[in-house]
């Protein structure tokens, strides 16, 4: 899993149908440290409600994915499973 | 998942079995500020209705092929939305 940050939204109206109605979010990977890692990204699915500028546990891995979006077939990969609020 | 621009399209007569009808292009990865960022990929269209300067969004490695209709494909980018909108918030955040 990874750590981001909730930098943005992400507004589509036609999506495979997986991705129907689930709100997607901008969110840059961040380090240990909590800094902006190199400037890397990702699109994530959110399903815990995070917000702008939230720190988010981000997992990257399509099987788990599909497990937490309960669809089988969902072309997902990266999914906001949590927010964190605190890291030491 | 990333950003990505469509930049053109593969036309391809002879495709593993369970490719037929899905559409190839070939699609810009970009940054959050929709600049260009590494080498151009060829995924599938995941909705099959992309066209071409549009921005899109997709998923990569094995995810990619359960984009398409037969699932068990070997495909490893596919585009799955068309981008309306990316709304960034400001740095000072």
């Amino acid at each position: 899993m990874k750590i981001g940050r909730v930098s943005g939204s992400v507004v589509a109206t036609i999506n495979s149908s997986a991705l129907q109605n689930r709100t997607l979010l901008l969110c840059d990977l961040l380090d240990e440290r909590g800094e902006v890692n190199q400037g890397g990204y990702t699109i994530a699915v959110d399903t815990v409600g995070a917000g702008a500028g939230e720190m988010v546990l981000i997992l990257d891995e399509g099987n788990s994915a599909r497990q937490v979006l309960a669809d089988a077939d969902a072309p997902v990969r990266a999914v906001i499973v949590g927010i964190i609020d605190e890291v030491r | 998942m990333q950003l990505g621009r469509v930049i053109g399209t593969v036309v391809a007569s002879m495709k593993a079995p369970g490719l037929e009808g899905v559409r190839f292009l070939i699609v810009q990865p970009l940054d959050k500020d929709k600049q260009e960022v590494g080498e151009p990929v060829v995924a599938a269209d995941g909705i099959a209705m992309a066209g071409p300067d549009e921005l899109v969004y997709f998923v990569a490695s094995r995810e990619a092929a359960l984009a398409c209709p037969d699932t068990f494909v070997p495909v490893d980018h596919a585009i799955v939305g068309i981008v309306d909108q990316v709304s960034l918030l400001d740095d000072s955040l």
